[in-house]
């Protein structure tokens, strides 16, 4: 029996000054915002100067059961900085790229996207579909042929 | 002035008041509270109620003379608050210094009902507020709970998120997840 064992510290994300939270409800549903300071165990005070317009969320008190903790941190984000800091190091910290690039608002994007076609578009994307789906079975088929032989 | 919407939601008031002139006394004090009610009605009706433990004014022979709400200064910086209040409770009457931390002084009062409702089961009528003052030297605040969420480099998980359930679906295909 092995006598160490390998022990990792758990990854949460935790809930710090300088972390961004993506708002799930609420006015400001669909924002980004980063963590200034924790009012209290429930409650954070969030900024999000993004340049962006549909991300930006002013500063304002949110309850943490509305949000959502992502990955992205702006780091050493001092306590109660102001909007013009905080805009400062949001930029530094290149938070609307990372978020463009993250798989969450990629397909937040495509679900919304998906949400606002015409019943022709829908009707488009499952011949699409097929036609994908069909090119995988056939490279699977030629696979499964080549393994038999 | 004519605010009698009740928004359910605490509103720190200036209330000014006197005694009507009398012959005697041509010129009354002027008696200026600030008061936290929902309206200006019990904004008004708390005046009297505690002009008349303070002083021999009463309502009938008193008058109003000014009233307005007093505005948070900063409602987007987090403060820390003292507040300190007399309560009576089913059986005597105590004094007590709590603090909270919140945005204004509203908040912070309001805070202060629901806490004491929830720890004493006591009412708005039972609760007297003395003070309020905002705690600038954190140095200063006394009471654990507040004493943590100031510490250095504070940071938390939230390791067990139930999300909120479609209260018209009885059963889920899939168990929920808390991870999130």
């Amino acid at each position: 029996m092995a006598a160490n064992a390998d022990i990792k510290p758990a990854g949460w994300k935790l809930v710090e000054v300088g972390r961004v939270v993506y708002i799930r409800s609420g006015p400001f549903e669909g924002k980004l915002a980063a963590i200034v300071e924790i009012v209290d165990p429930s409650r954070v005070l969030v900024d999000g100067p993004s340049k962006n317009e549909a991300t930006r969320c002013p500063r304002t008190p949110i309850a943490l059961s509305a949000v959502s903790l992502t990955a992205m941190i702006i780091p050493k984000l001092p306590k109660a900085a102001g909007t013009t800091p905080v805009a400062k190091a949001w930029e530094k910290a290149d938070i609307d790229k990372q978020w463009a690039e993250s798989s969450w608002a990629k397909k937040r994007e495509q679900q919304q996207r998906r949400r606002n076609l015409t019943d022709f578009e829908r009707f488009k994307v499952m011949r699409l579909k097929k036609q994908a789906n069909f090119e995988t079975q056939k490279a699977f088929a030629k696979i499964r042929a080549s393994a038999k032989a | 002035m004519a605010d009698h919407v009740d928004t359910g939601l605490l509103k720190e008031y200036q209330v000014i008041g006197r005694h009507l002139p009398t012959e005697q006394n041509p010129t009354p004090k002027l008696y200026r509270m600030r008061i936290f009610a929902k309206n200006t009605v019990v904004a008004k009706s708390r005046f009297w109620y505690f002009l008349m433990k303070l002083r021999k004014v009463k309502k009938s022979t008193g008058e109003i003379v000014g009233l307005n709400v007093i505005s948070e200064k900063r409602p987007l910086k987090v403060k820390n608050f003292g507040i300190w209040i007399r309560y009576d409770s089913r059986s005597g009457t105590h004094n007590m210094y709590k603090e909270y931390r919140e945005m204004s002084r509203t908040e912070a009062v309001e805070a202060l009902y629901q806490d004491m409702a929830a720890q004493h089961r006591a009412r708005f009528r039972s609760i007297h507020i003395l003070k309020v003052v905002e705690i600038e030297n954190q140095n200063q605040v006394k009471r654990p709970y507040i004493k943590q969420l100031i510490t250095k480099n504070l940071s938390f998980p939230l390791p067990h998120r139930v999300a909120r359930t479609n209260k018209a679906k009885l059963f889920a295909a899939n168990r929920p997840s808390t991870f999130a």
